[in-house]
């Protein structure tokens, strides 16, 4: 937050609806992410900031009874359009989970995986490319000597940061984070959210936590939700510090309820 | 009057000792057929039994064309039914969540895995000796791969349930197509336990004799032509067993040490193979 720069909208939510089956998770949404910035979602559980995560990379599509209306506008383009091809928006729009999810495969496997779908390297490039994501994600000095082995024999903080050098190795324009840290223990946490602060010079960053220290530490921009409102949306400074609603206030000073 | 917390503690030492006894009374059974199998088939191994063939009544022989018509079958049945049950599992996995068709085949592949083995040698007797016009290995092969292709379903669709959701979302977040999902993701996360339906199956296979009756029948001799009637271990020590000549008799008991221990040896491989997985994973 040291150094001011110009905010450009990356993603831009219009009436966005969102609908389990019959229940409305997500409520008349307005808002614009700014590009290479860190966004938070934050609120109690159920508040439907996951739900929107997974909107903006059309997650939910792989299940049948979930649906999503009104815009999402990514670069002025409607993704939530029928005709938007489901794949090259995720190669766009990378995805960290919860849980850390390496696949049954080799460290440096994992990390082609999603490299290797939209770009044909040759081999030297693709070593390259490895190095620079596991180097960007603070992974290269613990994992270049076991590139070979298997991902799932790492630790569950190297794990996660895999997961985030699988996701960037594609180099997407937005990287989703669902609650990336809440698996890990201090140490790794703070590997991460010291991540985060760097790769927002090159990816726009949104992040879902369950932490308010978490959201205010990392985040520039934070948006409180509850029961699929959208409550309040500001720079985190001013949310945290001197929130418009009432609501927010309480969520914040733990005085929820 | 007992406390609350002594009451429990009997009814737990009742019910493990039920138990134990349970446990107990079912390995009995395996042990006694164990014990019975190598006291009778261990002095009847040699060599002959495994270069010599099938003998006449009252002369010596071994088994060699019927251990290998019985390789060959379940060979050739294994590599019809592993395909097919493979892809068949997987549809119902990955693809199967709407419509009617997953849920009628899952039904069906049910009704399949209990069918009677003996009728699924009619069938194939049926459908395909009689229009051929005489036994043969290939419709031996056949009716086993039906017996195949249920279990491997069956294994395929369970193992693929159990790689969890996260995998495939991880996957299709990088912008993986689905079968590149499945192919490259969650039929690798699924393999250890995949080859262990398959080789359940196979050992299911082995010992079958029924529907090996009406479709490869049996042959006294030296075989490797699948179109004509083909040897096999289980049909063998049918026949023998149940025939009075003392030589025959013996060799159905080596037979059956043989088929006996290859089955449990398969069974093992896939436990241990699994356990191994199953540990990393």
């Amino acid at each position: 937050m040291s150094v001011e720069k110009t905010v450009n909208p990356k993603l831009v939510v219009r009436d966005l609806n969102f609908y389990y089956g019959a229940e409305r998770a997500l409520k008349d949404i307005n808002l614009t992410i700014p590009e290479k910035m860190v966004t938070a979602f934050i609120g109690p559980s159920g508040c439907g900031k996951s739900t929107m995560l997974r909107t903006f990379n059309r997650m939910y599509q792989l299940y049948p009874k979930q649906k999503a209306t009104g815009e999402v506008l990514l670069d002025g383009e409607n993704i939530l359009d029928k005709k938007q091809d489901l794949n090259t928006l995720r190669a766009k729009i990378g995805m960290v989970f919860q849980k850390p999810t390496p696949f049954p495969m080799s460290i440096y496997d994992n990390i082609a995986f999603g490299a290797k779908l939209y770009e044909n390297l040759s081999r030297h490039d693709m070593d390259e490319r490895v190095e620079w994501a596991l180097r960007k994600a603070a992974l290269w000095t613990e994992a270049k000597d076991k590139l070979k082995q298997s991902g799932t024999g790492l630790s569950g903080g190297q794990q996660q940061r895999l997961c985030i050098a699988r996701a960037i190795a594609v180099k997407p324009q937005i990287l989703l984070l669902d609650e990336p840290t809440s698996a890990l223990d201090p140490i790794s946490t703070a590997h991460i959210e010291k991540l985060i602060d760097e790769l927002k010079e090159e990816f726009t960053i949104i992040i879902v936590t369950h932490n308010m220290q978490q959201a205010a530490r990392v985040s520039d921009y934070t948006a409180y939700m509850y029961l699929g409102d959208l409550i309040e949306f500001g720079d985190t400074r001013t949310v945290f510090t001197n929130p418009k609603r009432k609501e927010t206030e309480d969520y914040i000073t733990g005085r929820f309820g | 009057m007992l406390t609350l917390y002594t009451r429990r503690r009997l009814i737990n030492a009742l019910c493990l000792g039920i138990s134990a006894l349970a446990m107990l009374f079912g390995l009995i059974w395996l042990g006694w057929i164990l014990w019975t199998l190598l006291a009778n088939g261990l002095p009847q191994l040699s060599t002959a039994v495994l270069t010599q063939m099938t003998p006449p009544p009252n002369s010596t022989g071994g088994l060699l064309n019927a251990i290998a018509g019985s390789l060959m079958m379940t060979f050739l049945a294994a590599l019809i039914g592993t395909p097919i049950g493979i892809l068949a599992g997987t549809y119902l996995a990955e693809f199967g969540q709407r419509g009617w068709l997953a849920p009628t085949t899952r039904f069906i592949n049910d009704v399949l895995l209990s069918a009677p083995s003996i009728v699924i040698g009619l069938f194939i007797y049926e459908m395909y000796v009689i229009k051929i016009g005489h036994f043969s290995g290939w419709a031996g092969a056949l009716a086993l791969s039906i017996l195949v292709i249920p279990i491997v379903i069956r294994t395929t669709e369970n193992m693929l349930r159990l790689v969890p959701n996260t995998l495939r979302e991880a996957a299709a977040a990088l912008g993986a197509p689905q079968w590149k999902v499945i192919n490259l993701v969650t039929l690798r996360a699924a393999r250890a336990g995949i080859i262990t339906g398959v080789l359940l199956a196979v050992a299911r296979i082995s010992g079958e004799t029924a529907p090996l009756l009406f479709t490869s029948l049996n042959n006294q001799f030296w075989n490797s032509d699948m179109n004509e009637p083909m040897a096999n271990l289980p049909v063998v020590i049918f026949q023998f067993a149940m025939s009075p000549y003392h030589d025959w008799q013996s060799l159905a008991w080596a037979g059956a040490l043989l088929i006996t221990f290859s089955v449990l040896s398969l069974n093992i491989m896939a436990r241990v193979l699994f356990r191994q997985k199953s540990t990393t994973y």
